[in-house]
């Protein structure tokens, strides 16, 4: 791939835009990780939206006698089912649509906030930016993990709360990452004739620089998401999941304290884990994709 | 290294832990909703009791004097009283920090050795079938939640092979500080080690993969080439000593990682150690407890932190000189 370098100068303009939208799907698609990572995607976003309605999980279907409890997969249940004779394959199909809208509404508090700090720290620069970046730096620091427990367990665990939690944590990194391209961006010449030319700076900002980190952004939205899809997991397995609203954290966390492990019943943890796996897998994947193909840097070295 | 730059590095982080303090304190006993106030409002009381709860917690001062109280206490090492255990929050955190310790100190070791060995071997073919499966492979093993990784762990190596110890930290009955006591605390630090370490070693073969796929391209590389260095020396001696230092960078966050990792691996592998306190004390609502285990948390990162930092300087003559 050869890509021209950007020649410093009044020739190194913003490049077009709807051409550049266009060929960063191509290039995701020629990318090897990016095309498994879009196909991963496709079928989850498949399994999770249509599943439920073919396979519909009724949360009162206990198991009627002792027999149907834990038992292992079989021709009535695909995956077996819990200690409360639940049927797993079922459970799962639902619990994936609350990991993604927690992942989803956790990542969009992160990215805006993330985006809008590292937007203004980076435009205005000075004594703005270094605030802002202190700030950041103190965010970024504290261990992200142990953060959203304490959170979580001071203010509830419905799964309105952990999305706010999850997002108001994640979003240090995006902020530096977005801080540092605009800081590159506000130097450019058409920059500075835009502003030479009276354009304020909200139209600077909306019209010349946003629309230039977008797709750092949207690299960037892909791994903060599978971040926020862990924490979500984690959270829900050391019990502080919504009770109602069963995650696939959730039924690991059921599968963990019911001693599903000593008696070796293998899908009843199985089953949740390769949902989250193959879900992080192929967001990250997309997200390492993009950020191959759009870093500059790196288009070097090939 | 100049003093005033130590000094001015030691201020920032005498600041630092400050602001972890002060952000501790807003936390666990000024918003809405933090336990002492939950407690002190509980309908369970008579007025007595709680008056008399409200007085022994200092909710009665304004918070300002709380607030003060509170740093005092913070001084003199006194993080408070663990409604669980009924011990000095520091009582609990002394018998569980030396177990975080050794899970986690063992867990960096071979995070470290495995995650840069195996960056190298990634990045010196870059581009490579060998390339791709170490990159996929590392991809995969970090989108694994580290508590599933654990269980997988214990159904091979615990239920189906019984080959190795899946829970806690020793036998019991067995005497202290034998030979045979050791073993046994080995044999169970094998498993909750091997998880940590899998998920984080795939966080820094990345790291260190394109850290050196960016140094290999440089043209110093191609010098070295034509000197006629044997490929071996130029990848281990002169490139990666040039990929460090994004590599020291990543150990820095890299702390904060592996202790969220540790509360999830102590609790599957009931691992007595401040993750299967902070564990506890969420389901027991033991919020002395859970505070000081967040506060002793963010103080090892911030810590971790200021040591990369200087030797970030040392590593890097440029940064040394200004």
């Amino acid at each position: 791939m050869s890509t021209p370098e950007a020649t410093p100068g009044a020739l190194a303009e913003l490049p077009e835009r709807t051409a550049a939208r266009r060929s960063v799907w191509r290039k995701l698609w020629r990318d090897p990780m990016g095309r498994w990572g879009l196909i991963m995607l496709a079928a989850v976003l498949v399994v999770i939206m249509i599943g439920p309605i073919i396979f519909p999980f009724n949360a009162q279907t206990f198991g009627s006698s002792a027999a149907s409890i834990l038992q292992p997969p079989s021709r009535t249940h695909w995956m077996g089912t819990t200690e409360l004779g639940q049927d797993v394959f079922r459970q799962v199909l639902v619990g994936g649509r609350i990991s993604l809208y927690v992942g989803l509404s956790a990542t969009l508090i992160a990215m805006v906030l993330g985006a809008g700090l590292g937007l203004i720290s980076g435009y205005y620069a000075g004594w703005r930016d270094t605030i802002l970046m202190r700030i950041t730096d103190f965010f970024l620091v504290l261990p992200t993990l142990p953060l959203i427990i304490v959170l979580a367990a001071l203010f509830g665990q419905s799964i309105f709360v952990t999305s706010l939690v999850i997002g108001l944590t994640s979003w240090p990194q995006t902020a530096r990452i977005i801080r540092s391209q605009v800081l590159s961006l506000r130097e450019r010449p058409l920059v500075q004739r835009v502003r030479s030319l009276g354009a304020g700076d909200l139209r600077i900002m909306r019209v010349h620089i946003l629309p230039n980190v977008a797709p750092l952004i949207f690299a960037n939205l892909a791994l903060v998401l599978s971040g926020a899809i862990l924490a979500q997991a984690a959270l829900a397995f050391l019990g502080l999941g919504d009770p109602v609203q069963v995650s696939w954290g959730t039924t690991l966390h059921n599968a963990f304290n019911s001693g599903a492990m000593s008696e070796g019943a293998w899908w009843y943890v199985i089953t949740p884990g390769v949902g989250i796996v193959v879900m992080v897998l192929s967001f990250s994947l997309v997200g390492h994709s993009l950020d191959r193909v759009l870093n500059p840097l790196r288009q070097g070295g090939k | 290294m100049t003093a005033r730059y130590l000094g001015r590095k030691l201020v920032t982080l005498g600041v630092t832990i400050y602001v972890t303090v002060s952000f501790n304190f807003l936390l666990f006993h000024v918003l809405p909703g933090s336990p002492v106030q939950l407690l002190a409002r509980s309908g369970h009381f008579n007025p007595a009791a709680r008056a008399q709860l409200v007085k022994l917690f200092g909710l009665n001062h304004p918070l300002l004097t709380q607030y003060v109280i509170y740093l005092r206490d913070m001084l003199q090492g006194n993080l408070g009283f663990s409604y669980a255990y009924r011990e000095p929050v520091t009582t609990v955190l002394g018998g569980a920090i030396g177990n975080t310790v050794l899970l986690v100190g063992t867990a960096t070791l071979v995070t470290i050795i495995v995650g840069v060995w195996l960056g190298v071997l990634a990045a010196s073919r870059a581009h490579s079938l060998r390339d791709a499966t170490i990159t996929v492979g590392s991809l995969g093993l970090w989108s694994m939640p580290d508590f599933f990784t654990g269980m997988i762990l214990i159904f091979v190596f615990g239920v189906w092979i019984h080959a190795l110890p899946i829970s806690g930290l020793m036998t019991p009955g067995l005497s202290n500080g034998t030979w045979g006591h050791l073993v046994d605390v080995g044999r169970h630090l094998i498993l909750p080690t091997v998880t940590l370490a899998l998920v984080n070693a795939a966080e820094f073969s990345l790291i260190t993969r394109n850290s050196l796929v960016d140094v290999l391209v440089e043209d110093y590389m191609l010098t070295a080439r034509a000197k006629g260095l044997s490929r071996r020396v130029i990848v281990w001696r002169h490139a990666l000593r040039n990929a460090m230092l994004p590599i020291v960078t990543a150990t820095a966050l890299y702390v904060g990682m592996i202790l969220g990792g540790a509360i999830q691996v102590e609790t599957v592998f009931s691992w007595p150690g401040m993750g299967l306190l902070i564990y506890n004390s969420v389901g027991q609502r033991d919020y002395p407890v859970l505070e000081g285990c967040f506060l002793l948390f963010a103080i090892a990162v911030i810590a971790t932190n200021f040591v990369s930092d200087l030797l970030y300087r040392v590593l890097d003559p440029r940064v040394r000189r200004t």
